[in-house]
């Protein structure tokens, strides 16, 4: 079966096809094309498995995956920046077009109408969904997000002290971090209860709701943030924002978010959308693309990126961002999945989350042993995510529940997480979960009592 | 692109709701009803649509039509690798196993993600010959930005805090000196000589104490690879500084040379292109980095670990010990990252290297059959793609630009324009390994035609593209009044 000279199926050009084409160079081997490459480092031996058939390929890889634990396999309850939701089929139906799906970033307008309508599609819904003034074409994920907008606010005030709640994420302050280490800024950790912002402080970093679940008092830290003239920069769960006030209401500068909610899969982690919105005042110093509507020279209303000299192609190393190739595909998950749920369906989402999560809630909270945090800055409102104190070390009970197929909350008692002591869970429940799946919770959690 | 008029797409989806439709049903709640939070709490508007489910499938489709794309059209935009992306590939990343895999659930119920990883890690290090890999990285310029904060923070772990500058070829993408510019760096520019190689007298001239590193890329943007690789990285080994590779121009590569063969202390891999991942009109990409083992300590976290069977679970995570830190939220774009696996267990090794065999070829031939029609600045051998200059179609009155509209009126997609910044009138060709000959000959011909209609009908080149859903668009007026989100009239 094999052959010396491998023909992939995704080559057309045949042996044959090759050497006529050569003969067009006057040379008699592809690999005297290569006469660049210096000769001791030409042609190096290359170690890697043989070749499958695509009926192996599926075969091998339908063996890893499963053995994985996938959401969809029995009840979850872990959140955390990832969230279980209900995605329509028309989301994948419509993503998957290879008309969207391989098309570039939208550089030739008149070529890319499609994309670049998606991209103003997107803009408007996410200005909507946050209350804010506008939004840009989305970046990497929702802790990348943050970090520019940090940067961001940085450079708006041209001060360079940031000051992040501890209730935000640990894992998004830590690639604030990363982002802020070369550029000067120091990154204090406050208390979101007694924020120190003073007159050095750029930005006030904020998650809403917070890390763990919990609805802090924006209007209390909007006014600290402003009297200092610093921003307020917020990370907002955009499926909050279907029954929740968004944090645009409260005057926040910049609103990011984590995208994947908006019918994207948790996907072990990615690729998801990371959301970003603004003032109009502040549109020039914003990172990534952004598409504007404009007519052409018959007067057709028509899309093109837009702004760009804010970016890195023009701009080099004067550029708001680095960032290029963002996440066009899934800003465009979002923005059918916000189409199809559309306003009823979004407040659906967000108010079945709620109710679920408050029952489930109330039902732990009555087990022996069991108790519902309060150490969340005395307000007591949550959205789909709460923090329970447990009888027994959180690893201990999800083992047992995974011995039951069921996928408990994030271990936060340990490091690096703010609930370091007791036996602390954080729990997340959603549409996804019904209540039989919450009583089968609660009755294997009364087991540890 | 559809002929025909289609469904009409010219009212937006807030302009097309209608009080009482939806697109989607929810299932009535099953608990009782909780307390609901204060009033004060909620919101009473939500500006999304209201249309039902049919209309949001002709929309979408219709504008899907207005779209060129690989599985539509001929794509040689340069410096872009616009392959062909395999359907098996995207199939296998919706697998519940992968695509309902939570990211924070234990390495005990993620062992087929993690093995995945970690034979992933291996191979992209056997291709660049860096053994050392960290996939957590989103996309290029996410990758650019780690590899030079882990120069930054390998110069700062030696003590060696004056190395402050990074030099950077003027032909290089945008986003090498935007990401050293991000990691603290002063960016300095480095001239190419007249072969479009780095200038190896003004590398000299920067190659002081001062120096962190540079970044190349290789083959160059001009589609050319540097003869003077070798001797670029020993004076920049020499002067105490590092040596940044950008791979967006793997394509040529593969199995043809191992760039930690040449002494690149660090690279990012663009997934998205090289590995037929797709672009998905401008991501997700995934920009993995590969390093030598002086770098490995600084790798972004995390990275996967195997303990060879050794104990149970056997993968699993792990933060090198003086990490730059988390780039990214969690451990990179997973979905990405299995179709690239896919991709390159479908080869093997003696298919890797066929697909940059054909696409440097494929290059090759285009380059040939068009050298006597239009300006080649570099008359060399070149890699996956070529630079030509539109200076004599100029000339005669249409500008680069003009030609690659009006190759979309012929139903290519236009070269990558006015890239390089050193090529005047530049027009850079990739055509990729995926393309037939039949492809290339009739791309060729249309390229030759336009050459002829500059003489012979110059408006017909200077106001194309004629056949698109809209033609030439007002981009000053954009930036001018930027119109960024639909608002209710009046």
């Amino acid at each position: 079966m094999t052959t010396a000279h491998f023909q992939s199926h995704y080559i057309p050009n045949t042996e044959d096809e090759q050497a006529a084409m050569l003969a067009t160079l006057g040379v008699s081997s592809i690999d005297e094309l290569f006469l660049d490459i210096p000769q001791q480092h030409r042609n190096p031996p290359l170690d890697l498995p043989d070749p499958l058939s695509e009926l192996e390929i599926q075969q091998e890889l339908a063996g890893l995956a499963a053995k994985n634990r996938p959401l969809s396999s029995g009840p979850s309850f872990l959140g955390a920046g990832a969230y279980n939701h209900f995605i329509p089929a028309v989301v994948k139906a419509l993503m998957t077009r290879g008309e969207f799906l391989t098309a570039y970033t939208p550089y030739q307008a008149e070529a890319s109408q499609g994309t670049l309508q998606v991209i103003y599609e997107f803009q408007t819904l996410i200005s909507n969904l946050y209350g804010m003034e506008v939004a840009n074409a989305g970046m990497y994920d929702g802790a990348t997000s943050l970090a520019e907008a940090v940067l961001m606010a940085c450079r708006v005030t041209r001060r360079e002290r940031v000051a992040i709640a501890s209730t935000v994420s640990p894992s998004y302050r830590q690639v604030i971090q990363t982002y802020c280490q070369a550029q000067g800024i120091q990154v204090d950790v406050i208390s979101a209860d007694a924020p120190d912002v003073n007159p050095e402080t750029s930005c006030l970093v904020l998650q809403y709701p917070n890390f763990y679940g919990y609805i802090e008092d924006l209007e209390k830290l909007s006014a600290a943030a402003h009297q200092q003239g610093a921003l307020l920069v917020v990370s907002a769960d955009p499926t909050a924002m279907g029954m929740f006030q968004p944090p645009g209401h409260y005057g926040a500068d910049i609103i990011t978010g984590e995208g994947q909610p908006l019918g994207i899969p948790v996907s072990y982690g990615g690729p998801y959308v990371g959301l970003f919105s603004t003032k109009q005042e502040y549109i020039r110093q914003m990172p990534s693309r952004l598409s504007g509507r404009t007519v052409d020279n018959q007067g057709r209303t028509g899309y093109v990126l837009t702004l760009q000299t804010r970016e890195q192609h023009i701009r080099r190393e004067r550029a708001t961002s680095n960032i290029c190739t963002n996440e066009a595909l899934y800003a465009l998950a979002a923005t059918i999945y916000l189409a199809a749920l559309g306003k009823q369906g979004l407040r659906q989402v967000a108010e079945l989350c709620y109710q679920k999560a408050h029952y489930a809630a109330a039902q732990i909270a009555g087990l022996p042993g069991y108790s519902l945090s309060n150490t969340n800055n005395g307000a007591g409102t949550f959205f789909q995510e709460f923090v329970v104190e447990c009888p027994a070390p959180p690893a201990v009970i999800n083992r047992k529940l995974m011995e039951k197929d069921i996928l408990g909350g994030l271990d936060i008692s340990v490091p690096p997480y703010e609930m370091g002591s007791g036996n602390a869970m954080l729990l997340c429940v959603t549409e996804m979960n019904t209540r039989q799946d919450i009583d089968a919770l609660v009755t294997a959690l009364g087991e540890f009592n | 692109m559809a002929t025909g008029l289609g469904r009409d797409i010219s009212k937006l989806l807030m302009e097309r709701s209608v009080t009482g439709r939806t697109g989607a049903i929810l299932p009535a709640p099953d608990v009782p009803p909780q307390p609901m939070p204060d009033a004060s709490l909620l919101r009473t508007d939500l500006g999304l649509p209201e249309v039902s489910e049919p209309e949001v499938v002709q929309y979408f489709t219709n504008l899907s039509q207005r779209n060129f794309s690989i599985d539509t059209h001929f794509y040689p935009l340069g410096s872009c690798t616009m392959k062909y992306n395999p359907k098996i590939n995207d199939e296998v990343s919706f697998i519940p196993g992968f695509a309902a895999a939570h990211p924070m659930q234990g390495v005990e119920e993620s062992q087929g993600a993690l093995e995945l990883l970690h034979r992933l890690q291996g191979f992209l290090a056997e291709i660049t010959g860096l053994p050392d890999v960290s996939l957590s990285t989103l996309a290029g310029a996410h990758g650019e930005l780690a590899g030079m904060l882990m120069i930054r923070a390998y110069h700062r772990s030696r003590g060696d805090t004056g190395r402050l500058k990074v030099a950077i070829p003027d032909s290089a993408h945008g986003t090498n000196p935007a990401s050293a510019a991000m990691a603290g760096f002063e960016v300095v520019e480095l001239a190419s000589d007249a072969d479009g190689n780095v200038s190896l007298e003004a590398l000299h001239e920067v190659a002081g104490s001062d120096l962190a590193g540079v970044m190349i890329t290789l083959p160059s943007t001009l589609g050319l690879f540097d003869t003077n690789i070798v001797e670029v990285c020993r004076v920049v080994h020499e002067a105490g500084g590092l040596v940044y590779g950008d791979g967006a121009n793997m394509n040529a590569l593969m199995g043809k040379v191992k760039l930690g063969d040449l002494g690149f202390d660090v690279i990012h891999l663009n997934l998205h292109k090289t590995f037929s991942t797709p672009h998905g009109g401008g991501g997700p990409g995934a920009g993995p980095v590969c390093v030598a083992p002086l770098l490995k300590a600084f790798l972004p976290t995390p990275i996967v670990v195997s303990a060879n069977g050794s104990q149970d679970p056997s993968f699993g995570l792990s933060a090198p010990e003086q990490s730059i830190g988390k780039m990214s939220g969690f451990h990179g774009n997973f979905g990405v990252l299995v179709r690239a696996y896919t991709y390159i267990r479908t080869l093997g090794a003696a298919g890797i290297k066929s697909i940059s065999s054909n696409a440097v070829l494929n290059a090759n031939y285009l380059m040939q059959a068009l050298k006597g029609t239009y300006y080649l600045p570099y008359d060399r051998t070149c890699m996956h793609e070529v630079v030509f200059s539109a200076d004599w179609q100029k000339e005669r009155g249409a500008s680069g630009l003009e030609v690659a509209k009006r190759l979309l009126d012929y139903g290519f997609h236009a070269p990558t324009m006015y890239f390089p910044l050193i090529v005047h009138e530049a027009l850079m060709i990739e055509p990729t390994e995926s393309e037939t000959r039949e492809t290339l000959d009739a791309f060729i011909q249309a390229l030759k035609d336009i050459d002829r209609e500059v003489t012979e009908n110059p408006d017909l080149v200077t106001q194309a593209p004629h056949t698109t859903p809209v033609s030439r668009l007002d981009e000053a007026l954009a930036a001018r009044r930027p119109n960024l989100k639909w608002t209710p009239a009046g």
